[in-house]
């Protein structure tokens, strides 16, 4: 199990097109990803490609929040990921 | 030849062929099951290739789309085929339920999920269940909900448009706007007029109309024909011809006498201003501050609200910008200072009464509007909405004071307001009159219900009766307080004459109907249209009034307006 954590550094949050962007770069990935807020359970962790589900989460700029994924090339793909979260994706 | 008569809401003739819009998708009914013929992993592939193919459209579509559309169609595409929506379905589906039903299940507890959430989130719940919609209407090979796509242009014809209607609706391809429902003041109405669209709403009938069906579309006139005759095969020639001329103001208000009727823009944000500023606008009649508020979970900065209004000022240098304080409530929510249980929002806390309920935030736009004013060459004038008492106008009139405003005044809408319009404008410097909630408090009828369009227009004797006494409670309030018109009556160019008639000083407008108010103006003196504006309040229905009033006035045949 390979677990990273990144800042949100979208203005809005994680919703709307950063929202957006994150889930269709995890949706493109062979492995699963699971997210969670940071301190909260990890069997709470959801689906980090459903957008409905990075919604319903609703973290806030600022927040931390934690990636976690199994398998080949699971460290290189939450970097990628980690990278997209602390992008202000709001101001491209 | 078959012909349908509804109520004209914006002008322009043309010829070209119907596409219904698809009726609303119906629900699977509660309990639906599996056929005994499928078996769950059959359903649960079927459910997953109709989403994927939802998903493909929306996202072929959001190539095409610009701005707000575009943000809104990519995130709609993502959501048809989330895991989160689909595994509920799948979950369902292996229990036996139909995969039609199981979307549907699923996709009302997400929505639910998202509406608890609140603010922004609330809001993306509509999206979900239009997903939903699609889904189901793919799983049954009927065409998808909404605005037909089509690279051929046509006449959309529907029962009523939503305000969300309009992110989809392309008008270089949609000719005309039909529908069934809706009056002068619904959606579809202000989406005609603000695209310049001919439009024509309340035809009772024109469901039936069958797609590609060739039809003249008359918006003045409110008439829909089946197989057009060669006159108005040539109607709609001209009228092209003359939309030309029509789109072009010079940029002065001027009657055939030469008495000026300053003609402004009702604008909604910088880009909007600068869009009437090139139209030749004379100034901005009616800022709408939601702009800047709406789609928030919670108030602007001072900041932002300062950047956003100075974008409007510095549009028009020189000129009147009337800023409309925030208009929140009734069919415009915002989370942090409506609220949506009320059981009768159009009488409920909206416009200035939330000043009640959530002090503070008027006095900080006020601030807003005083700091962003500062170093703009605009003539800044700020007014309230849904004033009701002389005693509301005071407190308005009070608090731009404090906040450094030296032109402070209210919109008449509430028909108290224009019944008292001499002490009220005791208190303040001038008086915008809202006519759509005008007409909507004075008839007390619902602006959005198709049943009760026939009541709902500014043509009503009564609501010129009301304007007539705003004017008259100016005239005996002794001080010249100008009193103008910001309703879409003003854009309306036979109203426009009968509004002036009865001592209207200013009209603000869409943009788009400048040029076609300036041109009915030009052709009318002063003493006519004092004429025209008694031959309206002495009609015995709204009907007569316009029908007498229009009688008088050739021209607008000859434009086709």
């Amino acid at each position: 199990m390979s677990e990273r954590t990144a800042t949100i550094a979208s203005r809005v949050g994680l919703h709307a097109r950063p929202a957006a962007i994150f889930a269709e770069a995890v949706g493109a990935l062979p492995i699963e990803v699971t997210i969670a807020l940071e301190g909260d359970p990890a069997d709470d962790a959801m689906d980090a490609s459903s957008i409905l589900s990075l919604m319903s989460l609703g973290a806030a700029n600022g927040q931390v929040v934690v990636l976690r994924a199994e398998g080949d090339g699971a460290d290189e793909a939450l970097e990628g990921l980690v990278k997209i979260l602390e992008t202000d994706l709001d101001a491209e | 030849m078959q012909s349908f008569t509804g109520v004209g809401v914006s002008p322009g003739r043309i010829v070209g062929s119907v596409r219904q819009m698809p009726k609303a998708v119906s629900e699977p009914p509660a309990g639906e099951q599996l056929a005994s013929s499928t078996t769950a992993e059959d359903a649960a592939v079927t459910l997953r290739a109709a989403a994927k193919a939802v998903q493909a459209e929306l996202k072929q579509r959001s190539v095409s789309a610009t701005g707000a559309g575009k943000s809104v169609l990519e995130a709609t595409a993502l959501m048809a085929a989330d895991p989160m929506l689909i595994k509920g379905a799948v979950k369902l589906i292996n229990t036996g339920t139909s995969a039609e039903r199981a979307i549907w299940e699923s996709a009302a507890s997400v929505a639910e999920m998202l509406h608890n959430l609140g603010g922004y989130m609330a809001e993306r719940a509509t999206d979900v269940l239009d997903v939903r919609s699609r889904i189901v209407a793919e799983l049954r090979g009927v065409p998808a909900p909404g605005i037909p796509a089509s690279d051929e242009p046509f006449i959309l014809v529907a029962d009523d448009l939503a305000p969300a209607d309009t992110a989809t609706l392309n008008p270089a391809v949609v000719l005309a706007l039909v529908t069934s429902g809706g009056g002068p003041q619904s959606h579809t109405a202000i989406i005609a007029r603000a695209l310049g669209l001919p439009a024509v709403v309340a035809a009772v009938g024109v469901e039936a109309i069958a797609d590609g069906t060739q039809v003249y579309v008359d918006g003045a006139a409110g008439s829909i024909s089946v197989d057009p005759d060669a006159d108005q095969l040539e109607a709609a020639t001209a009228w092209a011809a003359n939309a030309a001329t029509l789109a072009v103001f010079s940029g002065e208000g001027v009657m055939a006498d030469g008495h000026l009727v300053p003609l402004l823009a009702n604008v909604g944000g910088a880009a909007d201003a600068v869009k009437a500023a090139a139209a030749g606008a004379q100034g901005v009649g009616l800022l709408r501050t939601e702009f800047c508020f709406l789609d928030r979970d919670e108030e602007p900065t001072l900041d932002e609200q300062v950047t956003a209004y100075r974008g409007v000022f510095d549009a028009f240098p020189g000129k009147k910008v009337v800023v409309r304080t925030l208009d929140a409530g009734a069919d415009k929510p915002l989370p942090f200072l409506t609220d949506a249980s009320e059981p009768n929002p159009a009488l409920g806390v909206r416009g200035y009464r939330t000043d009640f309920t959530s002090p503070g935030v008027l006095k900080r736009q006020l601030a807003a509007v005083a700091t962003a004013a500062e170093g703009t060459e605009a003539d800044v004038w700020v007014m309230a909405p849904m004033i009701s008492t002389a005693e509301e106008a005071a407190d308005f009139a009070r608090m731009c004071g404090e906040a450094g405003l030296k032109n402070p005044g209210v919109m008449v809408e509430v028909p108290s307001a224009a019944l008292t319009a001499e002490t009220i404008l005791g208190e303040v410097n001038f008086a915008s009159l809202g006519t759509n909630d005008l007409t909507q408090y004075a008839m007390a009828a619902d602006r959005q219900l198709g049943p009760l369009a026939a009541l709902n227009t500014p043509w009503q004797p009564a609501v010129l009766r009301l304007i007539q006494l705003t004017v008259a409670g100016s005239v005996a309030e002794g001080n010249n307080k100008p009193v103008g018109v910001c309703g879409e009556a003003a854009a309306d160019p036979a109203l426009a004459v009968v509004l002036v008639g009865l001592g209207v000083n200013t009209l603000s407008m869409t943009a788009r109907a400048l040029a076609a108010v300036a041109a009915v103006l030009a052709k009318v003196t002063v003493e006519e249209a004092q004429r025209l504006a008694g031959i309206a309040l002495a009609a015995p229905s709204a009907l007569e009034a316009r029908a007498r009033v229009r009688a008088e006035l050739p021209i607008l045949d000859e434009l086709g307006l």
